[in-house]
C-alpha cells in the first residue's frame, strides 16, 4: 500500500447523496481476475452512455459529456468531493480498488457506509468526514474557481483549502498509522514475524503432523 | 479454573499475538483455495512484491465454474474459463498444490479437504468462501473470509480476529425414520432464524449429533452460516479420528496415534459456559421444505405454505409476502401439492457418498415424473462419483431418469451451464434459496436428498416417510 503524508490535490465535486458501491463500480465488473485496472470503469453507468463489459475496451465508448469526471477541468483530480452516506450498498472491495486506480487519494464527504470506510483504509485511500456545512462550502468554491485544489495533510489531520484556511478532521490513531506508513494489514502483521515464526517452532514440536 | 468449550480450546491453540483490545493474530494451518476469490489476492501479493508465507497449507481447487458434462471439451464460458485458467497459472507460479479440472481428486473445495485429510481435527482451516464452516463438523476451527483477508493468510499464515461468543445447539434424542442432518439444519434455522448465531461460533452438541455419521456432520456444519454463525462445529469422538485412517494427507502410523491423541482432547469440558444454549427435541423434528427466499423461511413437508398476516412483525410480513410472489406460492397451499420442475441433488451440503445413497435408494426401481424436466445428481468430487459408480448408484439413478454428472459446485449458484430459467422450480439439496441463486427468476426449495430424490419421482413434494 502506498503511504499517504501529504497530498496536494486537484478536487472534483460528486453532487449526490447515497452513492452505493453499484454505482461506484457496476456488478458485471466483479466477474473480473483482477484488482487493478478498476478504473476506466469506475462510476460506469455515470461516465459513458453505453453498458460498460468487462473486457470490452473504453476508449472509442461514448462519454457522458454532462458527468462530472468527462469535463476537461476535473482531470487529473485526485480528491473526490462527495455528500452523506458515500459508499453504501453491497460490501464489495472493487469499490475503493476503482476510486484508487482512477487516482483519488482521498474522499470528503459528511458520512460513509461503514464497510467502504474500513475498505478504503486497506486500500490507501483517506476518506475525510466533515460537517455537513463545511462540505457544502467546499463545493461552492469547487464550483466557482477552477483550478481548486485542496491540501491534505494527515499528519496534522487537516484540510487546507486555497484561501489559506485550515479545516481540522479525525481519524482513528490506529489507521492514521498504518496510512502514514504505507502499512496495510499485512505490511502490520509482517512486523509480527518473529513471533508467527515462534509460533511455529512450538506449533511443530506439540503437533508435527501439521507441518 | 473454569472449563474451556472446544471453541476455547480451538481458539487459544492458535494464538499467535494479542492486542490490548483484544484483536488478536491468529494461526492458521490450512488454507483452501478456489478459482473465484482468489485471482485478485494472488495478484496482490504480486503487486507488492510478497511472497506466501507457506505454500505448503495451501491447497487448491476449480469447482465454482467447471462444467459439469463434456469435461474433455473444456469450458465453453470464456470469463468461467479464464478464471480457472488464472487458477492453474497462480498455483503453478506460486507452487500451491491444485487439483486440476480432470484431476479425479477434483470436486467442490468443501468436500475434498475432508476427503483428503487435508481437513483434520485440530487446525484452522480458512478459505474465501463462506461455507468453510463445513469442516468444524471434525471438530476444526473454520471460517470463511473475505478477498483481503485471502491475501493475508497467503502473505502472512494469520488472520486478524476477534473471538466471537460461544453458543452451543444440542439436539437430544433419536431422529425418526427418513429424518437426515439437513432436516436437522434446516430445524435449526426455521427455530433461531438466519440471524440467530451471528456473533457466535456454534458447536452442535447432544445425543442427535453423535449419532449423526462425518457426512451428516458436514452437512449441519455447512448450514451453520445460514443461521448466521461464521463456525460451526462438532467435538471430535471415535467416528472422527476413524474418519481420518488411511487418508492421504493424514498422519500415518505412529504420528496418527500421536495426533488421535490430542484430537481426543477437542471437546468442550463438562463445565465449560457458553454464552447462549438452544435445545431441540431431535424426534420431533420432521423432514423438512423451504417455501420462500431465506433458509428460515421452512416448515414441515406435512404443513402448508404459511399466511404472511400471521407474520410475527410488520417487517415479517412485507419479507413474506414478497417471497411468497417471488415463489409463485398462495398462502396456505399444502407444501405435498407444489409441484416441480427439476431437481438438484449436489453442493458442498449434500453431495457426498452418503447423501447418494439416501437419494438412489429413494429412486430404486422408480421413473422420474413426466412433470419433472431435469433431475441432475452432481457428486461432490470425482472419488464420490468413482465409489458412487462402484456401488452402481449412478445405474440406478440413470434408470430413474436422472442425469448423472461430473463433480462441481453446478446449480448451486449457476455460475456454470446448469440453471434454471425464470420461474422454473427445484427441489434442491444446496444450502441457499434467495432471489435468483439458481439463475435468474428460478425458484428454490431446499430440502435433504431423500426428499429431493422422492419429489422427482412424485413430480411434486412428498414425506418421503410415506414413501
Ligand atoms: S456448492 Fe454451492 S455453497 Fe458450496 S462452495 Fe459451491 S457454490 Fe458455494
Amino acid at each position: 500500500m502506498k503511504p499517504f503524508a501529504k497530498l496536494d490535490g486537484l478536487v472534483a465535486p460528486l453532487d449526490r447523496a447515497n452513492v452505493d458501491t453499484d454505482a461506484i463500480i457496476p456488478k458485471q465488473f466483479l466477474k473480473s481476475i483482477k484488482r487493478s485496472g478498476f478504473g476506466p470503469n469506475l462510476f460506469d453507468e455515470w461516465r459513458y452512455l453505453d453498458v460498460g463489459e468487462p473486457g470490452k475496451s473504453n476508449h472509442d465508448r461514448p462519454l457522458n459529456p454532462d458527468f462530472v469526471l468527462n469535463k476537461p477541468r476535473y482531470q487529473g483530480a485526485s480528491v473526490l468531493l462527495a455528500r452523506e452516506n458515500f459508499g453504501c450498498g453491497s460490501s464489495r472491495e472493487h469499490a475503493p480498488w476503482a476510486l484508487e486506480d482512477y487516482g483519488f487519494r482521498a474522499i470528503i464527504a459528511p458520512s460513509f457506509a461503514d464497510i467502504f470506510y474500513n475498505n478504503c483504509f486497506k486500500n490507501g485511500i483517506l476518506p475525510i468526514v466533515l460537517d455537513a456545512a463545511i462540505v457544502d462550502r467546499l463545493f461552492r468554491q469547487c464550483e466557482a474557481s477552477e483550478g481548486y485544489a485542496l491540501t491534505v495533510d494527515l499528519d496534522k489531520q487537516t484540510v487546507t483549502t486555497p484561501t489559506g484556511e485550515t479545516i481540522a478532521f479525525e481519524v482513528d490513531a490506529g489507521r492514521k498509522y498504518r496510512l502514514l506508513n504505507g502499512l496495510d494489514d499485512i505490511g502490520l502483521t509482517l512486523l509480527q514475524s518473529d513471533k508467527i515464526k515462534a509460533y511455529e517452532e512450538r506449533r511443530k514440536a506439540e503437533a508435527p503432523w501439521l507441518f | 479454573m473454569p472449563g474451556r468449550t472446544l471453541y476455547d480450546k480451538l481458539w487459544d491453540a492458535h494464538v499467535v499475538h494479542v492486542e490490548p483490545d483484544g484483536t488478536t493474530l491468529l494461526y492458521i494451518d490450512r488454507h483452501l483455495v478456489h478459482e473465484v476469490t482468489s485471482p485478485q489476492a494472488f495478484e496482490g501479493l504480486k503487486l507488492a512484491g510478497r511472497k506466501p508465507w507457506r505454500t505448503s497449507s495451501a491447497v487448491a481447487v476449480p469447482d465454482h465454474n467447471v462444467p459439469t458434462t463434456d469435461r474433455n471439451q473444456g469450458i465453453a464460458d470464456p470469463v468461467s474459463r479464464l478464471q480457472v485458467e488464472t487458477l492453474d497459472a497462480n498455483c503453478a507460479e506460486f507452487g500451491i498444490t491444485e487439483f486440476k479440472m480432470n484431476d479425479i481428486r477434483q470436486g467442490i473445495v468443501h468436500v475434498i479437504g475432508p476427503e483428503e485429510g487435508l481437513t483434520l481435527p485440530g487446525m484452522t482451516v480458512v478459505c474465501g468462501d463462506s461455507h468453510t464452516s463445513t469442516h468444524g463438523a471434525f471438530g476444526a476451527l473454520a471460517h470463511g473470509i473475505g478477498t483481503s483477508e485471502v491475501e493475508h493468510v497467503m502473505a502472512t499464515q494469520c488472520l486478524v480476529q476477534k473471538k466471537s461468543r460461544a453458543m452451543r445447539i444440542r439436539v437430544e434424542g433419536e431422529l425418526g425414520r427418513g429424518v437426515t442432518a439437513k432436516d436437522v439444519a434446516l430445524a435449526i434455522i426455521g427455530e433461531i432464524g438466519t440471524a440467530g448465531g451471528t456473533g457466535h461460533a456454534v458447536e452442535f452438541a447432544g445425543s442427535a449429533i453423535r449419532g449423526l455419521s462425518m457426512e451428516g456432520r458436514m452437512t449441519l456444519c455447512n448450514m451453520a452460516i445460514e443461521a448466521g454463525a461464521r463456525a460451526g462445529m462438532v467435538a471430535v469422538d471415535e467416528k472422527t479420528i476413524e474418519y481420518f485412517r488411511g487418508r492421504p494427507y493424514a498422519p500415518k502410523g505412529e504420528m496418527f496415534d500421536q495426533a488421535a491423541a490430542y484430537w481426543k482432547t477437542l471437546v468442550s469440558d463438562a463445565d465449560a459456559k457458553f454464552d447462549a444454549e438452544v435445545v431441540l427435541d431431535a424426534a420431533k423434528i420432521k423432514p423438512q421444505v423451504t417455501w420462500g427466499t431465506s433458509p428460515e423461511m421452512v416448515v414441515t413437508v406435512d404443513g402448508k405454505v404459511p399466511n404472511p398476516a400471521d407474520a410475527s412483525s410488520e417487517v415479517k410480513k412485507h419479507d413474506w409476502e414478497r417471497a411468497l410472489q417471488y415463489m409463485g406460492l398462495e398462502a396456505g397451499t399444502p407444501i405435498e401439492q407444489i409441484a416441480i420442475d427439476k431437481v438438484f441433488i449436489g453442493s458442498c451440503t449434500n453431495s457426498r457418498i452418503e447423501d447418494l445413497r439416501e437419494a438412489a435408494a429413494v429412486v430404486k426401481g422408480r421413473h422420474k415424473a413426466a412433470n419433472v424436466k431435469l433431475a441432475m445428481v452432481v457428486p461432490g468430487s470425482g472419488l464420490v462419483k468413482q465409489q458412487a459408480e462402484e456401488e452402481g448408484l449412478d445405474k440406478v439413478f440413470l434408470e430413474a431418469g436422472f442425469e448423472w454428472r461430473e463433480p462441481g459446485c453446478s446449480m448451486c449458484l449457476a455460475m456454470n451451464a446448469d440453471r434454471l430459467e425464470p420461474g422454473e422450480r427445484c427441489a434442491s439439496t444446496s444450502n441457499r434459496n434467495f432471489e435468483g441463486r439458481q439463475g435468474a427468476g428460478g425458484r428454490t426449495h431446499l430440502v435433504s436428498p431423500a426428499m429431493a430424490a422422492a419429489a422427482g419421482i412424485a413430480g411434486h413434494f412428498v414425506d418421503v416417510r410415506k414413501f
